[in-house]
């Protein structure tokens, strides 16, 4: 049963405590973090076929570390569920994937505008049609231009840190926004690796709704109605330039959220041989095997390094820059078909053509690292007798 | 400071880019924006001080969080504000009290509103005015608008982590701050050898004579119903 805990700083809690490490699924590293985070309400409207992560969430209620958890009817309402908690002050996880992301996206994608601090897990499993339960993060390209902050996780550990780093990020005063922790769905969520959690008994201050940058619902009480909805566009006496400068503020929200995430997660992004000639810039699962790609690189001799990118939304196009700068060559591997990380690579750097666009694997296949040594020794001019996969 | 201004009065044109997107952050604990830089508190409050001392028509716009009474540190901030308007010549007072948008249109000497503020500042010609009190995302709105379309010279007095789109922004702005910032605005106005006795700003015109003697339903508008017994209901307990 639940283990009384004790309220601590998040900068302790996420950066200093003391960790001990556990073998467990990516779906309990979300767990374990949602455990530590004092959270209010999950909301959820988990189908098959899923993750676990929103059953064992429900543990976590049935065990007192979550106050309350409500089963919507369906993603829509799930989402909207999420939009009504949060204003109402309350500190609120949910977790979807692939057609429920989707079917949730027009209430998600409305949370930046109404400036909703929360934590969305994204499982990713692919869209429909064909139907597929496999891993394939192409669902997170319709999350990136919305105002959403995005987090890729690599692996157990980041699900957990994300996850928990999310919280404080999200209720940031100067960003307000909610945050995406995606990570794919099966090999991570279903996978079990090793993880350092901080202790159990320690979890996050509990959210404060009066500090922040919008009025907290209850200013809606008589005589001091003073009202945060957006405005509706459809009056003549109303400034369309509103409409504008509120788009604005939840970018630039977006991009305040950019010294929190350094703050808490080291950075947006993880270099592994600054100086290399050829780099592999991934994200996700893509990163774990770009991770492994490099160290044979390294076994062989040769001069190949390494951007884990974490952060999607805000991207770290300066980073990159600045990391890419000498480099001959750019691999970017994915887990999707429509290569959504490659086009925000060689949207933010000079020289393009460098971007060697792949490879790319989807609808559930793995990636094996020999997919992407094969584009080292391309770009490096080595010649090797290929070898068959199967 | 940089030679070129990030952050200057406008008007910046149809829709400038907001100050995020130009790499201004918000001041770190103990620190200052002036036009778009980081500097100490001590300057940018100086210089906030001689915009509200030598520009045309400076006003306060203080916001719900002053404005209501919610707690003993709103109370104590709105005394403040109200001292350090004293000491300002000719300064107005022209409320935010609220952010919906107001139909047919508002009025801009009664009142500044978030989702057209420059209607306000370009009625009255002010050319220098203080945002306090206003909760963050809308005091962002009105000072990137106010930006765009209006000459005016902003300054943001925030309780939280300060405003980028704003000329001079202090952060963690309470009652003593406040307090801080009218003497920084005393000694500025010797400096400039301005004579001013201090006195309140005056009445805003727009607003009926209030006695403080009775409240009518009516000013509860259109949530009165929640608080008036329907006919034949007869209320036994209340809370």
């Amino acid at each position: 049963m639940m283990v009384e805990q004790k309220v601590v700083d998040p900068d302790y809690l996420i950066l200093e405590a003391p960790r001990e490490r556990k073998f467990i699924t990516g779906s309990q590293a979300f767990a374990e973090a949602i455990k530590r985070a004092n959270v209010d309400i999950a909301i959820a409207y988990p189908i098959t076929p899923q993750s676990e992560t929103m059953h064992l969430v429900g543990d976590l209620w049935a065990q007192g570390y979550v106050k309350d958890y409500y089963r919507a009817e369906e993603e829509y309402g799930a989402m909207s569920a999420i939009a009504g908690a949060v204003r109402g002050g309350a500190r609120a996880f949910s977790a979807t994937s692939g057609p429920g992301l989707l079917r949730g996206l027009e209430a998600i994608v409305s949370w930046p505008g109404h400036r909703i601090p929360a934590v969305l897990g994204v499982m990713t499993r692919v869209v429909n049609a064909p139907l597929s339960i496999q891993p394939d993060n192409v669902e997170i390209a319709y999350l990136l231009h919305s105002g959403l902050i995005v987090l890729h996780a690599e692996n157990q550990q980041d699900v957990f840190d994300f996850t928990l780093a999310g919280f404080p990020i999200s209720e940031k005063v100067d960003v307000y926004l909610p945050v995406v922790v995606a990570t794919e769905g099966f090999f991570v969520t279903h996978a079990k690796g090793y993880v350092e959690l901080p202790p159990e008994d320690m979890k996050l201050p509990p959210r404060d709704p009066y500090k922040a940058p919008v009025p907290p619902t209850d200013c809606e009480i008589p005589p001091a109605r003073i009202q945060r909805d957006a405005p509706v566009q459809k009056s003549n006496f109303m400034s369309y330039l509103i409409h504008a400068v509120w788009q604005q503020e939840v970018w630039s929200a977006n991009e305040r959220a950019r010294k929190w995430i350094k703050h808490y997660l080291g950075g947006l992004i993880e270099v592994v041989n600054p100086k290399a000639e050829v780099f592999i810039v991934a994200s996700g699962c893509a990163a774990a095997q770009g991770r492994e790609a490099q160290r044979y690189a390294e076994m062989e001799g040769l001069n190949v390094g390494l951007v884990k990118i974490k952060s999607i939304r805000p991207f770290p196009a300066q980073e990159l820059r600045e990391i890419l700068k000498d480099a001959k060559a750019i691999i970017v591997p994915e887990h999707n078909i429509v290569g959504w990380l490659c086009k925000e690579v060689k949207a933010v750097i000079p020289n393009g053509d460098r971007v060697v666009e792949g490879p790319r694997v989807y609808g559930g296949m793995t990636l094996p690292v020999e997919l992407i040594m094969d584009e080292i020794y391309r770009v490096l001019g080595i010649k090797k007798a290929k070898k068959t996969l199967v | 400071m940089a030679e070129e201004k990030v952050i200057k009065p406008g008007p910046a044109g149809y829709i400038p880019k907001p100050a995020a997107f130009l790499g201004v952050d918000t001041p770190p604990p103990g620190k200052a924006l002036l036009y778009g830089e980081v500097v100490d508190e001590e300057t940018a409050m100086r210089e906030a001080a001689k915009a509200m001392l030598t520009r045309r028509n400076p006003t306060i716009f203080p916001g719900p969080l002053v404005l209501w009474g919610w707690n003993s540190s709103a109370i104590e901030k709105a005394k403040a504000v109200l001292e350090l308007a004293s000491e300002i010549p000719n300064c107005r007072i022209i409320p935010m009290p609220d952010y919906r948008p107001k139909y047919p249109k508002i009025n801009p000497e009664a009142e500044i509103n978030p989702n057209h503020p420059n209607l306000t500042i370009l009625h009255n010609r002010i050319e220098a005015c203080i945002f306090v009190g206003v909760h963050c995302h809308y005091a962002n709105l009105s000072l990137r608008m106010i930006r765009a379309g209006t000459n005016c010279f902003t300054i943001a007095l925030c309780a939280e982590m300060g405003h980028e789109d704003a000329m001079v922004s202090l952060r963690d702005v309470h009652a003593d701050d406040i307090r801080r910032f009218k003497d920084v605005v005393v000694e500025m106005r010797k400096e400039l050898g301005i004579e001013w006795e201090p006195k309140p700003p005056p009445e805003n015109p727009s607003l009926p004579k209030e006695e403080w003697t009775d409240v009518s339903p009516l000013d509860f508008g259109e949530y009165a119903y929640l608080l008036l017994p329907r006919k034949g209901e007869i209320v036994e307990e209340s809370e």
